[in-house]
């Protein structure tokens, strides 16, 4: 087997193979929760935990196995790293675990994760595929944060919860943008960032 | 008259695509011609309305706390374990009505080709069932009617943006915009006009 760049496989899904941006992975249950800072946040670690762990699971349980079968044992190994994070936060979280509501049992089905245990952790040992599931994980959720910080700060106006835009703004006369908390929003700013992204990047460019 | 109401509220108030982002990965990567795009959406409507029913079943009678009392056993909880019961069904089923297809409509089989397997992982199919658990339906009746509806509903949206963007390959896009950038936003500004639609009571 051929060495692996360690460095290659944590930075590359961060920005340059972004799995939500260039691979256009996991958009599904990744926009509806991005209204607040705090959900996307939790998403995002959910999502981290979730696609580092069922990667280095399905690694060690690679060369056992059969090929034909494998998709359901890799959906049996997600859905019950997905089951452990759901029970952690309905214990320890159990108004965030509210607001995403069927987004977390969606982790399941989020492309990056099945695509991360297809691509990389079938051929490669658990410790790299562990670090390609965090990394994958974090790309994921720096993108789920982009967006959250901008329709949280247009939309209400706050951070986190904690108001920014002073009080003063708003007897001056500004008013949150109440279209940005809507869904559509999250794609128009998706495809934003898409649009910065290939500007600096040219060989993403489509034809 | 209640499951009209239900079908349209979910063909267009609560569509799966404009409303919850659901089954958005396949919704990028096959809308490209109107054709391809109709033979998933059809799957997708088929896979829906014979998986929902199933897990409202089996929520219904094995996983809801005290639904296992038929057995004998009230005090059993089994809520926990519905991520991975359900998941196994939707791949089950698509896996069966694969077979079937392949077996009692070849020529349906051939259009839909591909499509089917990839179904078990769309969020669509797994949101249904979770959103079904989350509504507490009646009976299978309102739970068949609702998969019908969001089926159509994601049928609907896809078929939608594979004619716009048939028509936009002819228009003139900045260069790092083509394709998903403009996907992206055309679906936002598509999402916004179905939100006419909300606020509608039913």
């Amino acid at each position: 087997m051929k060495d692996i760049n360690y460095k290659e496989v944590l930075l590359k899904p961060i920005f340059k193979g972004n799995p939500v941006t260039v691979l256009v992975l996991g958009i599904c249950s990744s926009l509806a929760v991005t209204v607040q800072l705090k959900g996307a946040f939790v998403m995002a670690l959910s999502v981290i935990i979730v696609t580092g762990l069922s990667s280095f699971v399905v690694s060690l349980l690679r060369n056992t196995i059969p090929n034909r079968i494998r998709i359901i044992v890799q959906l049996v190994v997600v859905a019950l790293m997905v089951i452990l994070v759901d029970q952690v936060l309905k214990a320890y979280a159990y108004s965030i675990s509210k607001t995403l509501s069927v987004y977390v049992g969606l982790i399941i089905t989020n492309c990056i994760v099945m695509g991360r245990i297809e691509a990389f952790a079938l051929g490669n040992k658990p410790i790299p595929s562990l670090l390609d599931g965090l990394a994958n994980g974090a790309g994921y959720g720096l993108i789920l944060i982009v967006v959250a910080f901008f329709r949280e700060l247009l939309g209400s106006g706050t951070l986190f919860g904690f108001r920014v835009i002073p009080e003063s703004f708003y007897e001056a006369g500004y008013m949150n943008n109440g279209l940005v908390i809507l869904p559509p929003m999250a794609l128009i700013l998706l495809g934003l960032i898409v649009w910065i992204q290939r500007s600096i990047q040219k060989d993403l460019q489509e034809n | 008259m209640e499951y009209i109401s239900l079908f349209v509220k979910s063909i267009f108030i609560d569509n799966m695509i404009f409303a919850y982002f659901l089954g958005m990965c396949s919704y990028l990567a096959v809308s490209k011609s109107v054709k391809t795009a109709t033979g998933l959406g059809i799957a997708v409507v088929f896979v829906l309305l014979v998986t929902l029913p199933v897990n409202y079943l089996l929520n219904e009678h094995v996983l809801k706390p005290g639904a296992l009392a038929w057995a004998g056993l009230p005090d059993v909880d089994l809520s926990f374990l519905s991520f991975i019961i359900f998941i196994a069904v939707v791949a089950a089923i698509t896996q069966i009505v694969e077979m079937v297809v392949e077996k009692f409509a070849p020529t349906l089989y051939s259009q839909l080709g591909i499509f089917l397997p990839l179904i078990a992982v769309n969020c669509a199919i797994l949101g249904g069932s979770l959103f079904m658990q989350e509504k507490d339906f009646v009976n299978v009746g309102e739970a068949t009617v609702y998969a019908l509806g969001s089926g159509l509903g994601w049928f609907l949206a896809i078929v939608t943006l594979a004619a716009i963007r048939e028509k936009m390959a002819y228009s003139n896009v900045p260069a790092a915009l083509k394709g998903l950038g403009i996907t992206f936003i055309t679906v936002g500004l598509m999402a916004i006009s179905f939100m006419t639609f909300m606020g509608i009571q039913l």
